[in-house]
């Protein structure tokens, strides 16, 4: 196994090019769980962490562009006021020490279905961009995740940044595990409520073999919110937002759940999302 | 392959790393610091907690090489040759010690928390400031008098 160590984003490009099957890594916390249990063993690490440019993060245009190297504490801390579902959903990744190393940019190169990134970031309309020695990409994000633990980056490219939009309304996250800290999801949901151009964005994770928005679900409770009056939805609006998303997951039985367990806790939480950015989108 | 990195404020250099193994094993089997303990290897347990740069991580998920030039405290590092840093007596003293496996990483991540919080922490705050490091003889009540002794003794010397 060959360790490459770039210093500048130039130098990883070219290692990048030079090394296409190297893995790149940064906070480890996925990497090193495959080499330590022995379960995939690279051929090269490709260590991003002396990358300063991967370090930063900055907003212009109402877009924030956060760098590859950022860790989840930095988004919780810096970010949750204008990022709120991402900072809810980086809130439940691992534990202290996991969120000072984890990275968004680590999440979307993992592309695990149950990433906890995933679902506000597809809720929010977010893109990766996507970086070679052939120039720069944006993905966006309902188009990045190709399959289980796939995605569409090629194999000379690296994450530079995510860039997500600035909350324009509230946004919430959902997540169902065993206890609340150190837990990969059962199973996933993210809402994001845009009233601006009136409209919904939602995140479904780990309830399908990637994870994926909720399009009928979101075109239905669009049309369905007094976006101007602000009133409840009705209870069988609500009812109905939740069996949509439903109807767009399609999960699995494993180890952590069943296909109709993650099926009525979708339902579920899209109700109760639902139900917490209604409130604060009332001023309540 | 060569490490370089100051550990416990020593500059130290660790040879014939292979470029997959984590910064634990360099530290425990390398460098011959075995207080930073190996258990889980997925950064599940907290048990090889130690601060790279300044942040609490778990040594296991840092590969060996990604602590070239960087700076390294681990448990053995906390003391003053034979006087316990405030955090290490208050877990003697409240008796938060069963078997002891998961103290090392207990104490450096209570020792993060107490440095970086003014007063003594709620409950809820040392509870999710810990929660990822386990305790499988369940010695956590005992563990909580400990952090909010020591938290106590820092606002109050």
């Amino acid at each position: 196994m060959d360790f490459l160590r770039p210093v500048t984003w130039a130098d990883a490009l070219a290692a990048k090019a030079e090394h296409p099957a190297a893995t790149p890594i940064q906070g480890g916390t996925d990497v090193m769980v495959e080499i330590n249990l022995d379960k995939g063993r690279p051929s090269a690490l490709l260590d991003l962490n002396p990358v300063a440019e991967l370090q930063d993060w900055d907003e212009s245009d109402g877009w924030f562009r956060i760098g590859a190297g950022v860790s989840y504490t930095r988004v919780i801390t810096e970010l949750g006021a204008w990022l709120p579902g991402l900072a809810q959903a980086s809130r439940t990744v691992g534990s202290p020490q996991i969120r000072n190393r984890g990275t968004v940019a680590g999440n979307l190169g993992a592309a695990s279905p149950a990433g906890d990134s995933h679902p506000p970031l597809l809720a929010s309309g977010a893109m990766v961009e996507a970086e070679s020695v052939r120039g720069t990409r944006l993905i966006p994000i309902g188009e990045f995740y190709t399959g289980v633990k796939r995605n569409a980056l090629a194999p000379d490219e690296l994450i530079r940044a995510v860039r997500v939009p600035r909350a324009d309304g509230p946004q919430y996250f959902s997540k169902i595990g065993t206890r609340n800290a150190m837990v990969i999801a059962v199973c996933s949901f993210g809402l994001a409520l845009h009233p601006g151009r009136r409209e919904v964005g939602t995140g479904i994770g780990s309830a399908a073999p990637t994870p994926r928005r909720a399009p009928e679900a979101e075109r239905f409770l669009a049309g369905e919110l007094d976006w101007e009056g602000r009133t409840a939805p009705s209870p069988e609006a609500v009812r109905r937002f939740g069996e949509l998303v439903v109807q767009a997951a399609s999960p699995i039985d494993d180890v952590r759940g069943t296909r109709d367990y993650r099926l009525h806790a979708l339902a579920v939480m899209a109700r109760r999302t639902l139900g917490w950015a209604w409130a604060e989108y009332k001023g309540e | 392959m060569r490490v370089n990195v100051t550990v416990n404020g020593e500059k130290l250099t660790a040879g014939d790393v292979w470029p997959g193994e984590s910064l634990l094993y360099v530290l425990r089997e390398r460098l011959g610091l075995p207080g930073a303990k190996n258990a889980c290897e997925q950064g599940e347990c907290g048990s090889c907690t130690v601060y790279l740069d300044g942040t609490p991580v778990c040594a296991c998920l840092v590969a060996a090489g990604q602590a070239e030039g960087r700076e390294v405290v681990t448990v053995e590092g906390l003391a003053d040759g034979d006087r316990l840093d405030p955090v290490q007596r208050a877990f003697v003293e409240c008796g938060a010690v069963q078997c002891g496996f998961c103290t090392p990483g207990l104490i450096v991540q209570a020792h993060a928390l107490i440095a970086a919080t003014p007063g003594v922490p709620a409950d809820a705050e040392i509870r999710e400031a810990l929660a990822g490091n386990l305790c499988r003889c369940t010695g956590y009540e005992k563990i909580l008098d400990a952090v909010r002794l020591a938290a106590a003794r820092k606002a109050a010397p």
